[in-house]
């Protein structure tokens, strides 16, 4: 009968091309019998055709033609396994900076990241640029991978100095959790299986600690945020609104306001799924009922205490992955932030971000794939936390007018652990 | 510094967590497009699509047409619930025939026992068109084969209904984003998400009504091209098939000359829980002829626009 409930873990794969992430989530899901048989026997026949040995890990996540012939990972492909003691949503993400766009996307929704490191190449630039922009998305565990260790015999000087690197690292972006699993992905050591190779390593298999990684906990609570997505009209003439629950969860007889208007009332209904409920956890499509008449609509927000603030204007973190540049006179750009969604203009670009050196240097103009940080003016009131507080309130996407195309992701406020040189 | 608070509340109900996201991804499409219409196929995956669209509206009714694109190729048990889960809902059906699409020149029959799997796309992108869509949802899962794992949650079409996996719009937090230019359009896919256990331990906990199919019963088959076809009007036994009398099941449904039944004794939602718990080959493996073409069959037909 139905498999008990279990905690999901939600985790993006992170490192440069070539240091193993995708080996290393072929292997993980492997070696835990979680590719069923027929999916298996395709990778090791596709193996076969492109000459690439009895079973090419990489392709059991690797499933576009473009990616198999290239031997490269282009977008992220989503694995959803099934441990004895967790759920794992798994983003498999790209390690190209051409495609820094789709690892962005696959980190956006990540509890953790899984990190893969070459040991005989050490912690590439590339590697370190995405961990910054997991960073910036809020990642704070690490589960690290110092993989490929059998070409270098297992070297525990080796291992260590990768360790070393990666802490070092790791500190600087203010990293909750960070542990080292010194592994070959390609053999299956320490992956799922202990390695015998290494006797001097007493932690971890990357399973086990993913296994027992806190990063999904709850750690804070610091209002409730639920913007309002739809409205149902309800028999009688009532009304509730929809929305997703973030931030914490709400319950009936909260005091709320209702955001930008400012009108303050409390919540007289929770329903969901048509379900009377007296408390909407986080991740919850409740709707709800409030005890005031208002005219609530899509894009306002429903809040309790501490308030986020309404503002036009905005300091923020963007990651710029428009083919043009972001400039001051660009193309004419929309903003969407929850269920609204609004002009906007870029009033300043105060810098662009060195992800090597962490510092803030002065730019005109931000080119594809760069981080910077920008001031921002929309044409209607926005009610936000920063993103460092609320990943919902305080997260949003530029959309350029014209195509429709994504062109950016922006996090409002700017990042700890940045140095200001602009 | 603290971590950042998850999505969603660790503890919370695992089904709860999936049908949330899916009823608000619903909502966000609606709210941002013009004129979206629901994909049904009267497959599993399509009757909880349909399920979570009416609950995501109640107690208003659908604010979207349901299209069935039927291939002539049909189970009948399909085509009868098809038409009760429609008017269960209160949906307006709109039916798009592959046959029409053969008899107005824009495909060519390949004959009567063959698969119209494939031409099926051209029918959809004509439907589309003709009716103005700007979004269609689909009840596809990133777990049901490689091309889709790689798959946005709203997936970009362009004006020939093309999708082109190097160049998706990127997805971030749950941001979605559907605005198109006039002849383009998204597919939006709420069960993105869902694995095939995670479908079935929800039909089973909302008692979702789906087509007997899925559930064992005897029939006569024949085994073909490692699967059991079901022998009837558009599955005939070739020289040298036996045809015989097996309890099966099906997994999927799809055109019946390439939609494969199991073995299986499987006749409860409790015991298909049980058997696809433990099932060690995928249900486009077991079932689909389709997918056997060529190693990225998915992909290709995704490219011209297939569901």
């Amino acid at each position: 009968m139905p498999v008990a409930t279990k905690d999901v873990l939600r985790l993006a794969t992170v490192g440069s091309v070539d240091d193993g992430k995708s080996t290393l989530i072929g292997r993980l899901l492997v070696d835990t019998r979680l590719v069923a048989d027929d999916h298996l026997d395709a990778v090791a026949a596709a193996s076969e055709r492109r000459g690439v040995g009895d079973l090419d890990l990489s392709f059991v996540t690797d499933g576009l033609r473009a990616e198999r012939e290239q031997g490269i990972t282009i977008d992220v492909a989503y694995r959803y396994a099934t441990t004895p003691t967790r759920k794992l949503v798994i983003a498999d993400c790209p390690g190209h900076v051409q495609y820094t766009r789709n690892m962005a996307t696959g980190s956006s929704t990540a509890d953790l990241a899984l990190v893969a490191v070459d040991v005989a190449a050490g912690l590439k630039e590339q590697t370190r640029r995405h961990l910054v922009i997991a960073a910036l998305l809020g990642v704070r565990a690490l589960v690290v991978a110092a993989n490929k260790m059998d070409t270098l015999e297992w070297s525990r000087t080796a291992y260590e100095r990768v360790v070393g690197e990666v802490e070092a690292f790791a500190a600087v972006l203010g990293a909750t959790s960070v542990v080292t699993v010194p592994t070959s992905a390609l053999f299956g050591d320490n992956v799922v299986e202990r390695s015998a190779r290494a006797p001097w390593y007493a932690g971890p298999t990357v399973l086990e600690a993913l296994e027992a990684s806190d990063a999904g906990a709850w750690e804070r609570s610091r209002g409730s945020r639920l913007p309002v997505q739809w409205v149902l009209r309800q028999p009688g003439g009532g009304r509730t609104y929809a929305g997703l629950v973030s931030g914490e969860a709400l319950r009936v007889g909260d005091a709320v306001t209702l955001l930008p208007a400012g009108v303050e009332t409390t919540i007289r209904a929770i329903r969901y799924g048509g379900r009377a409920l007296d408390e909407a956890a986080v991740g919850l499509a409740a709707d709800v009922e409030l005890a005031h008449e208002t005219d609530a609509g899509r894009g306002d927000l429903i809040a309790t205490a501490p308030l986020p603030r309404v503002t036009r204007e905005l300091e923020a973190t963007v990651c710029w992955f428009g083919d043009d540049p972001l400039e001051l006179s660009g193309r004419r750009l929309r903003l969407k932030h929850t269920s609204r969604t609004t002009p906007v203009r870029v009033r300043a670009i105060d810098g662009r971000l060195d992800v090597g050196s962490l510092e803030l240097t002065g730019a005109e103009a931000l080119a594809t794939n760069e981080i910077g940080l920008v001031r921002l003016a929309t044409a209607e009131p926005l009610v936000v936390d920063d993103y460092h507080e609320d990943r919902v309130t305080g997260s949003f996407v530029l959309v350029d007018e014209t195509t429709h195309a994504t062109v950016a992701a922006g996090m409002v406020g700017r990042p700890p652990f940045v140095t200001d040189r602009a | 510094m603290t971590a950042l608070a998850p999505l969603t509340t660790p503890g919370l109900d695992h089904l709860d967590a999936l049908e949330s996201h899916a009823l608000f991804i619903l909502r966000e499409v609606v709210a941002e497009c013009e004129r979206p219409v629901l994909l049904f196929s009267g497959g599993k995956d399509s009757a909880v699509l349909l399920h979570l669209a009416a609950k995501a509206f109640a107690p208003q009714g659908l604010p979207f047409p349901v299209l069935h694109v039927d291939t002539g190729h049909n189970f009948p048990e399909v085509l009868d619930f098809r038409d009760r889960a429609a008017e269960r809902v209160g949906a307006r059906l709109i039916v798009a025939r592959v046959q029409d699409s053969i008899e107005r020149g824009r495909v060519v029959d390949p004959g009567a026992l063959a698969s119209r799997n494939r031409l099926q796309s051209v029918t959809l992108l004509d439907a589309i068109a003709e009716n103005g869509f700007d979004a269609a949802f689909g009840g596809a899962r990133r777990d049901e084969d490689k091309a889709r794992a790689k798959e946005r949650v709203l997936s970009f079409r362009d004006e020939f209904g093309q999708w082109d996996p190097r160049r998706q719009r990127p997805e971030l937090w749950r941001l979605y984003q559907g605005r198109v230019n006039p002849g383009e359009h998204v597919r939006a896919f709420p069960l993105s998400d869902w694995t095939e256990l995670d479908v079935w331990q929800y039909v089973a906990r909302e008692g979702i009504d789906l087509p007997s199919i899925y559930f064992a019963h005897e029939r006569p088959v024949v085994a073909r091209d490692g699967m059991w076809l079901a022998v009837g009007e558009f599955v005939r036994p070739r020289d040298g098939e036996r045809v015989e009398e097996r309890t099966v099941r099906f997994r999927t449904v799809g055109d019946a000359t390439g939609t494969g039944a199991v073995l299986s004794s499987a006749r409860t939602i409790d015991e298909v829980v049980a058997e696809v718990a433990a099932a060690t080959v995928s249900e486009r493996g077991a079932t689909r002829g389709d997918d056997r073409f060529s190693e990225t069959s998915m992909e290709d037909r995704k490219r011209e626009g297939y569901f």
